[in-house]
This record gives structure tokens, C-alpha cells and sequence, in this order.
């Protein structure tokens, strides 16, 4: 097994005993008090030119909101935040800042970066506790503009356009607004109350929520024709398969599909919630990204003796490290070089055939490509399997619009203006980009409503 | 929330209702589906639009389950939390010449609305309608209007031809050049008889019904082997080429939460009965 050696600073001080953590589905993570808030705070060098806002996709005024925390004016430091951010106690858990506004940060060079997700964090809970303040909102333009998909980049897009005054429709398919933040990212991450408060505080700027609409389907292609502009932020919802042999055994699950009947349907719960899951005694989990994580940290709390496999090595899990970290701490077992080949079972799963893998030459990535080892093949135990390596751009509504050029990998072609091929039609997010990240798509779907903005006006 | 405009019993065990839901009944076409989500801390369970009028649609039920069971103590007045659809691909009902329609049990519920749109598209339509017994038929008079002709089994011989629906489709099919055949009942019903129309080459539709959870195309738990490949019933289907399908991988997919679904309908029972007896407590 490779060594590992974390990152300079990847777990907070705050995370809850992970005897405790793994027996529930509350946060992880506790946050920081004011205290530790305004003494994080005072360490900022109030830059001039501040590299951590080139950092934030969607150009936070960083400094300025944490002088404020440092000042103790945490209102006034969600006031800063909301001006270009209506989702911060989201983004302050899930965004990963090491790679943006914290992978910047000044500080980074020599000690430890500020902790501004933290900080961010930190404000918009406060705010939440003592009552959001809704920011400013223009007079109505009298235009109408179609949002489809409530997640982080609908809901930014309809947030930026109905505080510029437009009348803003947002079709979701789901029961519930918030997309993955809502069915993916499981509660102990980011807990679904707040999910819900911060998407509350967007459609009270007047934004007109339509759940269970499926565009293309309850709302025809046609009907979004009536709009003046069109965003479509419809995700990257589509589950890979591997292929293997077996995979259709009850018991075999997609990431999405275990994630949704816990997150979204509340399956730990059951019978008390109606929808039911696979609890697992013995669960392996092939992926190494955050859905994979996540996955294996959701089976763990069912209940079950859980097993990663990732076909690379441990460097290489393209997960976040803490999140790495933590699912390691929480007795997930981590497989490093192997690959499941075949699903075992008949009318249910009963193991996964795998085989070891070794690194060979890099791949495009700069990664050393893994090959199987021939005869290196071996059993594990397992009465569900978990699928997380990867999701496509949702095809239904792109594929009902054959105006809307499309990518390689069925992702919605735009320019540097978020246009499609297709006239008033924008699009941003995971549709665009592939499965992505929250903060890239919220990034995308501001930048995208500057760009409806600007073609309405002209 | 979506309100109940009707509700009542048609057989044994099988319920129709009638729900508002304008962005449903003004787009729904023959062979697709809604979900429902009854209340905050309901499963999505799927049922097909067997009928649209203005701003409402209906569903048949059977219950057999938690939720069915739930959804038939509703009436007219109460809500449904969540009503999300029409989903699915609809029918391909084009002109084909002669079709026959064959449904088994609550499978029939999905026929009226195909019988018409067929007709409309110029097609000669017979209905064939199977149950176990006289008191299981549903739908006799809606699919007689619809269908130019209409015929009826009974396993046990309480009503029309006594013997399966699989029979008469031969029947028909030894009288006459049949040029389409829709098979829409229980997963086993299906598979036997779509071998009917196997040795003739006639094209053949059934709509499987596959655990589903999104109807969206976003988890896979509806995902079905059609000729070999792997398809989500709830945006490929849920109608598919019937000789293609494999079968067995469908039923038994179907078994995956049987034990739950005893437990679930256990607790359900168990506290309305409570509740009945004025315990609210339990
Ligand atoms: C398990 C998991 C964990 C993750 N963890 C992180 C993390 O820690 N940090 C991070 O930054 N990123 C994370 N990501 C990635 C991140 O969630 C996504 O990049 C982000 O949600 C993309 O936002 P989006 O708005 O483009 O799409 P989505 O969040 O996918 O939202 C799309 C919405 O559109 C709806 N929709 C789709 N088609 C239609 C239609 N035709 N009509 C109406 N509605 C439609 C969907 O139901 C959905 O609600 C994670 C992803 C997963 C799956
Ligand atoms: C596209 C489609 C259309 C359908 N149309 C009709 C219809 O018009 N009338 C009708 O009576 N039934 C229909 N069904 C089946 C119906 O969805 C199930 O009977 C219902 O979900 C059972 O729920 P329950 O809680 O009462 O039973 P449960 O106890 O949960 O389950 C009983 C059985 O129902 C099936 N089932 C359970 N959960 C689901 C689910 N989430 N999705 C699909 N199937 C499930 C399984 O076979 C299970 O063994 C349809 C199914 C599909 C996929
Ligand atoms: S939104 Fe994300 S990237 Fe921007 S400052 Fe907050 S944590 Fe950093
Ligand atoms: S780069 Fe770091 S130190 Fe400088 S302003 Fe930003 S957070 Fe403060
Ligand atoms: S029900 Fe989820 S993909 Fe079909």
C-alpha cells in the first residue's frame, strides 16, 4: 500500500467523534465560533490586489467581507457576500477552496491559507440564525426569462436575473429545488435544512418555482419559445454503468440512484419514509471521486462494512482530500489498484470479482495509465454494489432540441457568452462542462445572466 | 399540491381517480406515465394516464402495496402532494393497419387511451380484454367505444371466451392479418404472450413497468435489457419492441425489495388500525 501524506490542511479542528458521526446523518463538521471566526479573520493581509477573489468563480469580495468579520460586523458581512454569492453556507462547505479562492490566497505560500470557505461559512450561518436580509432588486423589465433545472446553476441564474428585474419561471423536475445539492451531497455534508433556506432566499426575490415539470415533456420545447430568454441548467444527471457482467443484479446500484433513495427520499429512515434501500452488511463502492466518498460514507451509516476500489492509486483519487480523509477515518476500507470485473450472484449479488491493476505509461492527464495483471484475479464479499465513475450530461430535454449543438460527450456546446447554437438559448453548469463543480456552475450561470442581461437590453 | 377530482373503485382490488394536474393533461399522449409522491414522506411510484379531460387526468390503480393501498383510502377533495409528468415516450401510433390491443388485469387501464389514438391515425382497432374472473373486468365500455371490436376472457370461463387473452389474440390473428399488437399487464403476462406473435414477425409493443424512483432518466433503477442493451424504461419506454425484452431480468428486478414492501404494508396496516381503534399514539 502507498504511504499517504496529507495536504498541509485538510481536516478542521471541528469534526464530531467519528464514533458518534457514523452512526448519523448530522454535519460532520461544526464550524467555527465568532471567536475563532474573528481571530481566523484578523490573519488576512488585506490585500491590494487580491489573488483570492481571481480565485472565486464568482469574484466575492473576499477581503472586504472578512475585514468585517474581523471587525465583528457579521451582518454586514453577509451583505458583501450576498452581492455576488446567494448561496454561501452552501458553497462555504462544498466548494472546493483549496483549488480556488483558498488555492490563491497569499498566505498559502508561506503558512496556511485564510480559511475563507470557513469564514463564509461562518457568516451565512450567523445570518441564517439571526434572519436573512434580502439584497437589492431593480424594477421589472416586463421581460420573462425560462430557467430550466433548479440546481446551483439555475438556481444563480434565476437569482442574478430576477435582482436585474426580470420575471424569472424555474422548471425542475423533481419534487424538490437544489439538484444535487439536494439528492447527492448527503445531509452529513451539507445539511438539507440549510440547502433549503439559502434556495428560499433566491425565490423570494420573486422567482416562480414550477416543480414536477419535466421540460420536454410537460413543458414543450415550444412553450420555452414564448420566453424572451431561455437558461438551461439541466445537470449532468445520467448514470454510467461499467459494463460488467451482472450489473443488473438487484442490489447493484448507480451512485445517483443509492445517493437519491437516502438523500432526497429518506431511505435511513425507512419504514417510517416509505422508499425503501439496500442496507448493505457487506458494500463495495468502485469510484474515487466525491460521489464515490460520498457513496461509500452514506453505506457506512446504513450500517454496512464498506469497500472502495479505485483502479488507480491513492495519490490519484481525484476526491477532495478531506473528504478522503474522513471516509478513511470512518472505517471505510480503501483498495487501492484493482478493478471489479464481474458481478457476482444469481437473483442477488453475493460478490465482486476483481482484478489488480498496475500502473503503466501516462495517459493525456499526465497519469500513468493502469492495465489489469493478468491471474491477479480475487473475490470480495458483497450484497450491494455501488457504481460511482462518472456522469453524463442529462440527454432527455438536449436531445428534444436537435438546434442545440452538442460536445463529444453529449454536453450542450456554448461560447464564451454561455450562447448554445440555438438563438435565446444560454446554457452553464454541468450540462456545459460536464459533472463539474457547484461554484463552476454557479460561476457559469452568472456569467450567463450577465450575457441574457446584455442580449435583452440590446 | 394537486387535488382529487374523483375517486372511486372499479373491481376488486383496482381504483381510479382523477387528478388536476394542467401541466400533465395538457401534454400527455397515449403510453405515458406520471408520478406520485403522495405526501412528504411518500415513495414516487409510477402509474400510467389512462385518460385525459381539460385540466385532469386519470390513473387505475390495484393496490398491492404501501403506497397503492394509501392512494385508495383518498378521495375526492384530498391532495397529492407531488404529481410529476406525463413521462415517458408515448405510444408510436401511427398508421400500421390493423392492431390488436390486449391487456391483462390493471394492464387495461392503459388501453383506452392507445384504442384512440390508433383510430385517429386511421388504424382498424381490436381490443382484447383478460382478467381472472367476471368481477375483475375493468373498462368494458370505454373499450368498446373505442376499439371497432372488443373481446373478452375470463380464466375461470365468469364472461366472455373462457381461457387467456394469449387465445383469442390467436384467434384474431388465424381470422385475420394483424399488423401491430400492444401487450400491456403483469411482467409474466407479457412474456408469454408476445411469443404469439413471435413466429408471425408482428410488431409487438409492451409497456414494462421496472422499479423506478426519478422517471427522469437520472438514477438507472428502471434500467431494462432490450436487445441486449441497457435502456431506462422511464425515457427510452416504458414501451419497448416485446421481442426484444429480456424478461426474466425485468421480474426479477421486480423481487429486489420484497422484503421491504411486506414491511412497509405491515406498519401501514398495522397503524391505521391503531389509529382506528383511537390510539394516535401507536
Ligand atoms: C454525490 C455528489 C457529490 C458532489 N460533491 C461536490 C462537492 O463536494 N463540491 C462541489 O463543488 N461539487 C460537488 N459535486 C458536483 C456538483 O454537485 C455539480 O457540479 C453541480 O451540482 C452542478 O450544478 P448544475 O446546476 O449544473 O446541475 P445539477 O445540480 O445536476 O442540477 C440540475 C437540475 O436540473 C434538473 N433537470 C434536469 N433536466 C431537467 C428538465 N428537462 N426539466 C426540468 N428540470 C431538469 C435536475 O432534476 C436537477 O435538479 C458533487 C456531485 C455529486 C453527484
Ligand atoms: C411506467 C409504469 C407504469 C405503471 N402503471 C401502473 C398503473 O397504471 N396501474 C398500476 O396499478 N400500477 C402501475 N405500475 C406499477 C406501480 O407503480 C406499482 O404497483 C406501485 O409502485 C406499487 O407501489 P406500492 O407501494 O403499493 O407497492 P410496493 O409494496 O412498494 O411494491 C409492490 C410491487 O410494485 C412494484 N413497485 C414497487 N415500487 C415501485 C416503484 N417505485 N416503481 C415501480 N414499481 C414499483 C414492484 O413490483 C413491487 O414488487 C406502473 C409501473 C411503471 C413502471
Ligand atoms: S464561493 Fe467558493 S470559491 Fe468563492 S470564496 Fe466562497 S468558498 Fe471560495
Ligand atoms: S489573498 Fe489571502 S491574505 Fe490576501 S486578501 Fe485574500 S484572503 Fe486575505
Ligand atoms: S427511474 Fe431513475 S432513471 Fe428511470
Amino acid at each position: 500500500m502507498q504511504t499517504y501524506v496529507p495536504a498541509k490542511r485538510v481536516i478542521t479542528m471541528h469534526d464530531r467523534p467519528i464514533d458518534q458521526r457514523i452512526h448519523d446523518f448530522y454535519e460532520v463538521d461544526d464550524g467555527l465560533t465568532p471567536e475563532e471566526a474573528i481571530a481566523e479573520a484578523k490573519r488576512c493581509l488585506q490585500c491590494k490586489k487580491p489573488l483570492c477573489v481571481k480565485g472565486c468563480p464568482v469574484s466575492i469580495d473576499i477581503p472586504a467581507f472578512i475585514r468585517e468579520v474581523a471587525a465583528g460586523d457579521f451582518k454586514k458581512a453577509a451583505e458583501i457576500i450576498k452581492e455576488q454569492n446567494m448561496l454561501p453556507a452552501i458553497c462555504g462547505r462544498v466548494c472546493p477552496q483549496e483549488v480556488q479562492c483558498e488555492g490563491e490566497c497569499l498566505l498559502g505560500l508561506k503558512e496556511k491559507p485564510i480559511s475563507i470557505g470557513e469564514l463564509e461559512r461562518f457568516v451565512a450561518d450567523t445570518e441564517r440564525t439571526n434572519g436573512m436580509v434580502l439584497p437589492k432588486k431593480n424594477a421589472s423589465t416586463g421581460r420573462r426569462v425560462a430557467v430550466v433545472g433548479a440546481g446551483p446553476a439555475g438556481l444563480t441564474a434565476s437569482a442574478e436575473l430576477a435582482r436585474m428585474g426580470y420575471h424569472v419561471t424555474l422548471f425542475e423536475s423533481l419534487h424538490a429545488a437544489g439538484g444535487v445539492l439536494m439528492y447527492g451531497i448527503p445531509a452529513f455534508r451539507l445539511p438539507k435544512d440549510i440547502v433549503k433556506a439559502e434556495i428560499d432566499a433566491v425565490l423570494s426575490l420573486g422567482v416562480e418555482l414550477k416543480l414536477n415539470h419535466l421540460v420536454g415533456r410537460s413543458v414543450t420545447v415550444k412553450e420555452l419559445l414564448s420566453y424572451d430568454a431561455v437558461f438551461l441548467g439541466t445537470g449532468a444527471g445520467l448514470p454510467y454503468f461499467m459494463g460488467l457482467p451482472g450489473e443488473n443484479l438487484p442490489g447493484v446500484y448507480s451512485a445517483n440512484e443509492f445517493l437519491t433513495r437516502v438523500n432526497l427520499m429518506h431511505a435511513d429512515q425507512f419504514p417510517s419514509f416509505d422508499t425503501p434501500v439496500k442496507k448493505g452488511s457487506r458494500v463495495v463502492v468502485a469510484g474515487g471521486g466525491n460521489v464515490a466518498m460520498d457513496a461509500a460514507r452514506v453505506a457506512r451509516r446504513l450500517g454496512g462494512k464498506v469497500t472502495l476500489v479505485y483502479r488507480r492509486r491513492e495519490e490519484d483519487l481525484p476526491a477532495r482530500k478531506a473528504e478522503s480523509l474522513r471516509a478513511k477515518e470512518e472505517g471505510i476500507e480503501f483498495v487501492m489498484c484493482v478493478n471489479p470485473v464481474k458481478i457476482l450472484g444469481d437473483g442477488a449479488i453475493t460478490g465482486v470479482e476483481c482484478v489488480r491493476m498496475e500502473m503503466c505509461e501516462l495517459d493525456q492527464s499526465g497519469r500513468p495509465e493502469p492495465a489489469p495483471i493478468e491471474g491477479s484475479h480475487f473475490t470480495i464479499d458483497a450484497d450491494v454494489f455501488i457504481a460511482a465513475i462518472g456522469q453524463g450530461p442529462n440527454p432527455l430535454l438536449i436531445s428534444e432540441i436537435p438546434e442545440l449543438i452538442r460536445g463529444k460527450r453529449g454536453n450542450v456546446v456554448v461560447d464564451s457568452e454561455y450562447r448554445t447554437s440555438l438563438p435565446k438559448f444560454f446554457a452553464g453548469g454541468d450540462v456545459a462542462t460536464g459533472a463539474a463543480t457547484v461554484i463552476l456552475a454557479m460561476g457559469a450561470a452568472k456569467s450567463a445572466a450577465q450575457a441574457i442581461d446584455k442580449m435583452l437590453r440590446e | 399540491m394537486y387535488s382529487i377530482q374523483k375517486a372511486g373503485q372499479l373491481a376488486d382490488k383496482v381504483y381510479q381517480m382523477w387528478v388536476k394536474a394542467p401541466h400533465v393533461a395538457h401534454h400527455a399522449q397515449a403510453g405515458q406515465f406520471v408520478i406520485f409522491r403522495i405526501d412528504e414522506k411518500g415513495e414516487r411510484i409510477p402509474l400510467t394516464i389512462s385518460a385525459v379531460d381539460g385540466d385532469s387526468f386519470r390513473v387505475i390503480f390495484m393496490t398491492i402495496g404501501k403506497t397503492t393501498t394509501h392512494l385508495a383510502a383518498l378521495k375526492a377533495g384530498d391532495h397529492i402532494q407531488d404529481v410529476a409528468g406525463p413521462l415517458g415516450k408515448p405510444s408510436e401510433t401511427h398508421k400500421f393497419g390493423t392492431c390488436v390491443l390486449v391487456g391483462g388485469g390493471v394492464g387495461t387501464a392503459s388501453l383506452p387511451i392507445i384504442a384512440r389514438a390508433l383510430k385517429n391515425a386511421g388504424n382498424r382497432v381490436i381490443g382484447i380484454v383478460g382478467a381472472r374472473n367476471a368481477g375483475l373486468l375493468i373498462l368494458e365500455d370505454e373499450m368498446s367505444k373505442a376499439c371497432d371490436e372488443l373481446l373478452i376472457s375470463t380464466d375461470d370461463g365468469t364472461k366472455g371466451f373462457h381461457g387467456f387473452a394469449a387465445d383469442l389474440l390467436k384467434q384474431v390473428m388465424a381470422r385475420e392479418q394483424v399488423n401491430a399488437v400492444w401487450i400491456i399487464g403483469p411482467a409474466m403476462m407479457m412474456k408469454v404472450t408476445c411469443e404469439v406473435t413471435r413466429p408471425a414477425g408482428i410488431k409487438t409493443f409492451v409497456s414494462l413497468n421496472p422499479v423506478m424512483v426519478d422517471g427522469t432518466g437520472m438514477c438507472g433503477s428502471c434500467r431494462v435489457i432490450v436487445d441486449g442493451e441497457t435502456k431506462f424504461a422511464c425515457v427510452d419506454g416504458p414501451e419497448f419492441d416485446a421481442h426484444k425484452v429480456d424478461f426474466n431480468l425485468l421480474m426479477g428486478r421486480l423481487r429486489t425489495y420484497q422484503p421491504e414492501e411486506k414491511e412497509s404494508l405491515e406498519s401501514y396496516n398495522a397503524n391505521l388500525c391503531a389509529c382506528k381503534a383511537g390510539d394516535h399514539h401507536a
